[in-house]
């Protein structure tokens, strides 16, 4: 993505279209929207250089309501269309909205490719643990019991934990936001347009219709979110008496910081090479710990897929000079007919 | 003294051995041998999708044929009149299109009681009298290689892998071949083992040597050059021809070429080429799977690059998706079906047809695309820019058929004048088309072809989708009455094309009552065999289909004209049931689906049944 030239004076409603915005009312869709509108004049890019790509899903239907150029494509297959966008267009900043079921079951493979190349994308999954679209049905982060139309018994899958995939998929920035806390999603929003290479982002967004409340914990319960500050111990609670310990065998838990001593709480590494550290994070969720740490949990830089390629290009340029149609039809043995 | 050299005018040579024996490289060594001294050539490389079956066994055998003449020449030859067999399994597999009198050269070597014993012999056919009918040149291959080569210092086994080379040389020796490029060939293949590429070299001159000493061989052949139409010619593959093809179309575009391509039998090949390409500005993509690939050409496309994708049925069936979003998004997207047997994995080798109404129609709801099919290995480079064209005037997406047979068969190519290449570049929307706002659906009245406004283009900011569009402003729209519309107006678009393509050329013979109609790369084997119809005195007219959707407006027209008209295809009828549909015409199929192109004596038959 190339850098903005700072003088524009682009505001939230330059980005948006002219389109109703039809999701259902109390979607936490809108939240979002509202948050990446106001970000997006922050980039310092043309409206034209911007460009959001979707699959299906409720969470698709974003490009149409952005003032940008846009997208809405097949159902996961979003990250694939933007590769190709992303590798052929160097200029242009490239966004994909996906959900839970479109990024992680039918996409699923998808993303995992776009992350370990780390194609220059921000992708940003909004997961409501449900199929909204297709009117309630278990998706592939619907946790195991949940009773929907298509699991009238309580779902008998064990749910995939996204950013636990992500960075098994070597994802070089992986963050998580709330969609009704504007103030931090706009933050690591800004995080994840100044990476580069794929920046992942979460985004617990509640379905009001199908899956209501999922996320209570810690979208209705502020003190109970575990902010994630890098180069500080990671403390929460509303005054700050909990904290994360790390075990021998990596894992993490939750500790009363009267009890550990806070030397004993666990450092927050976003720029961590290893792995690990954001991958024990992200296994304290609501299901196991009944709290979620929001915030960056990686940010590591790797070359970048666009940047590789185009470098290949420029060394054949420059070893083999610009193409040469008649060259190239003529290699090899050729004879002469008269 | 030197033995007596007779004038042949046509010669079908086979090669065969195991899978480990190189014989691929044996025939594309004799194939450019061959066309360096000016003969016509058709090649039909024929081997397993096993990269290495067992040794010795009968799936293991690989072959490679070339046919080559003083003159014009359509196909790789019907029946071999030479064939090497570098073991018990190969004869055995090829034995049977040997016709009687035909010349054997095998070697002996290789005829062990283990070897027989794998291709199922219950005694040496060298022995026991089978061979009878056939000239038979048992030659110690592997010994007499062993020994030329014992100088060069390397491996017992090394060594013997260089015995292709023998019979190479021994062959190039049989018909009076040009022995320098092989030989410089050799160096340059093996430049970082000297010790290798003097040994294959050795081997290569041993075998030369042998013929010209050994009492075996009485004479040697010569072959005229062919009268070819004057210029400057190269061997080419379909599959070399494609990339080049694509290549070329990105330039006479302007636009980068981006591909998005999974590996797949016989299609890699246009991957590995153009992924040699960068210097050109090619960007090759190799995706995680065949559905990725497409998607990311189409998002290069979106973005305004020549987005292609190249497959086979396997790959195509995956594709489809994102194909029919291209249908409904207006957008270019060239893709290339290189055809293999089926169904599901099929033969993957091996050539078919069968992919014709999969292309046609195996999308769901009414998505209609362009199709195209290449009819002769060179004549890939042509039918890519002229697909690329129908994709980028129109922005649709475009099929192009190719086979197994055009993808690894050569045939020497008069080097197209780039100058004289088609210039098929479009114009990208730069500004408002309707009273200073930007309507992504506003058709060009004449193509139907909407604009193609790529991002980065300021004030045209737009969004494009899967659902159903208004008609012009391009917002969703589930209007019962827009949607019957914009179902036609797809329909209409690619109809339209017929308007912007050559009518169907017919070979007509006077008084021909039949006419033979066929499509893609059957095109050598149909042509042969109404050459041979007619040498015969046989009345019979021809006419080959390279646009299968939308057909060339006088098809109709030209199929009424004849009395029959007998349709050849290697699939069960798949034209046929378009010529019906479409025409009502009461043509007649030829199909055979053996994974082997036509041979020009059945088609011959075919015709001569109905004339």
């Amino acid at each position: 993505m190339s850098e903005g030239n700072g003088q524009l004076k682009l505001t939230a409603k330059d980005f948006k279209s002219d389109q109703e915005v039809r999701w259902c009312p109390g979607c936490g869709d809108y939240a979002i929207l509202a948050a990446v509108q106001g970000f997006m004049p922050e980039l310092g890019l043309e409206r034209e250089r911007i460009v959001f790509v979707s699959g299906i899903g409720c969470a698709a239907r974003f490009p149409y309501y952005m003032q940008s150029y846009g997208m809405h494509s097949i159902h996961g297959r979003a990250p694939a269309i933007a590769t190709g966008l992303s590798t052929s267009r160097p200029d242009l900043s490239v966004w994909v909205v996906t959900g839970d079921g479109d990024a992680l079951s039918i996409g699923g493979n998808h993303l995992i490719h776009a992350l370990r190349r780390n194609v220059n994308l921000r992708i940003l999954l909004f997961n409501n643990q449900v199929y909204g679209l297709t009117k309630g049905q278990y998706s592939p982060t619907s946790p195991v019991g949940q009773r929907t139309g298509s699991t009238p018994m309580g779902s008998i899958d064990q749910p995939f934990n996204p950013l636990s995939v992500v960075l098994g998929a070597e994802a070089t920035f992986v963050a998580r936001a709330i969609d009704t806390d504007r103030k931090h999603l706009t933050e690591v929003l800004r995080r994840a347009a100044a990476h580069e290479g794929t920046a992942f982002v979460e985004v617990l967004q509640n379905c009001n219709i199908y899956n209501d409340g999922a996320f209570d914990p810690v979208r209705e319960d502020a003190p109970n979110r575990i902010y994630l500050t890098n180069g500080e111990p990671i403390r929460f609670g509303p005054d700050g008496e909990k904290g994360i310990v790390r075990h021998v065998d990596g894992s993490c838990t939750i500790a009363e910081v009267s009890a550990v001593g806070e030397e004993a709480l666990l450092v927050h590494d976003e720029h961590a090479e290893e792995p690990s550290h954001a991958f024990a994070l992200s296994r304290l969720t609501l299901e196991t710990v009944g709290t979620a740490p929001v915030g960056i949990f990686r940010d590591v830089q790797r070359p970048v897929y666009d940047a590789q390629l185009a470098g290949q290009l420029e060394v054949a340029h420059a070893e083999r000079g610009h193409g040469d149609l008649a060259a190239l039809l003529n290699a090899g043995d050729t004879w002469q007919v008269s | 003294m030197t033995k007596p050299v007779e004038q042949v005018h046509d010669v079908v040579i086979r090669f065969a051995g195991d899978s480990g024996d190189g014989m691929q490289l044996t025939g594309g060594r004799f194939t450019s041998e061959t066309a360096l001294l000016g003969n016509d050539l058709s090649t039909l490389p024929d081997f397993p999708a096993e990269i290495r079956a067992p040794a010795g066994s009968l799936p293991g055998v690989s072959g490679f044929q070339i046919h080559f003449s003083d003159e014009d020449i359509l196909t790789p030859g019907d029946a071999p009149d030479v064939l090497v067999a570098m073991n018990p399994a190969a004869l055995k597999t090829n034995l049977r299109d040997l016709p009687k009198g035909a010349v054997l050269i095998v070697n002996t070597d290789a005829f062990t009681d283990r070897n027989l014993d794998k291709a199922g012999y219950a005694a040496n056919p060298l022995e026991d009298g089978s061979l009878g009918h056939f000239h038979v040149h048992a030659v110690a291959l592997t010994t007499l290689t062993q020994e030329a080569v014992k100088e060069a210092g390397i491996t017992k086994r090394e060594a013997e892998r260089s015995k292709n080379m023998f019979a190479l040389g021994l062959m190039s020796w049989l018909y009076n071949r040009p022995t320098e490029a092989t030989v410089a060939f050799l160096e340059r293949k093996f430049a970082t083992r000297p010790d290798i590429a003097d040994a294959n070299v050795r081997a290569f001159k041993a075998g030369y040597n042998y013929g010209e000493t050994s009492e075996d061989f009485a004479v040697s052949y010569e072959v005229a050059p062919a009268r070819l139409p004057p210029g400057r010619y190269r061997n080419i593959t379909g599959n070399q021809a494609l990339a080049a093809g694509l290549v070329a179309a990105g330039a006479q575009s302007g636009l980068p070429l981006f591909l998005g391509a999974y590996p797949i039998t016989p299609a890699s090949g246009i991957l590995e080429e153009l992924a040699r390409y960068k210097q050109f500005g090619v960007r090759t993509f190799q995706a995680e799977d065949e559905i990725a690939a497409a998607g990311a050409a189409l998002g290069a496309s979106f973005g305004g690059s020549l987005g292609v994708c190249t497959s086979s049925g396997p790959g195509v069936v995956l594709k489809m998706e994102t194909i029919g979003l291209a249908v409904t998004l207006e957008l270019p997207l060239l893709i290339i079906d290189v055809q293999r047997a089926g169904p599901s994995t099929g033969m993957p080798t091996k050539p078919e047809q069968a992919d014709l109404l999969l292309v046609m129609f195996g999308r769901n709801a009414e998505s209609p695309i362009p199709v195209l099919a290449a009819s002769t290995p060179g004549g890939c480079f042509h039918a890519a820019i002229e697909a690329a064209r129908i994709a980028l005037k129109y922005r649709t997406p475009v099929f192009l058929l190719s086979d197994a047979y055009l993808a690894n068969g050569a045939e020497p190519w008069l080097i197209p004048d780039p100058e004289a290449l088609p210039d098929i570049s479009t114009e990208f929307a730069d500004r408002p088309n309707d009273d200073g706002r930007f309507q992504p659906y506003l058709r060009d009245p004449q193509t139907l072809a909407r604009p193609w406004a790529i991002p980065g283009t300021p004030g045209l900011e737009h969004r494009i989708g899967g659902l159903e569009k208004q008609d012009v402003t391009g917002n969703v729209s589930y209007d019962p009455e827009n949607h019957d519309a914009m179902v036609r107006l797809r329909a209409q678009k690619v109809a339209g094309v017929a308007s912007d393509i050559p009518e169907l050329a017919v070979d007509h013979d006077p008084g021909a009552k039949l006419l033979v109609l066929g499509w893609g790369g059957t095109y050598g084997p149909i042509t042969a065999a109404v050459k041979r119809v007619r040498a015969a005195g046989g009345k019979v007219a021809q006419a080959h289909l390279q646009y299968l959707n939308p057909m060339p407006r006088n098809t109709g027209e030209v199929l009424r004209r004849y009395e029959r008209v007998l349709l050849p295809e290697m699939n069960l009828g798949q034209l046929l049931k378009l010529v019906r549909a479409e025409f009502l015409i009461d043509a007649v199929g030829y199909n055979r689906v053996r994974g082997l192109p036509f041979t020009s004596a059945e088609l011959a038959d075919a015709i001569e049944g109905m004339l």
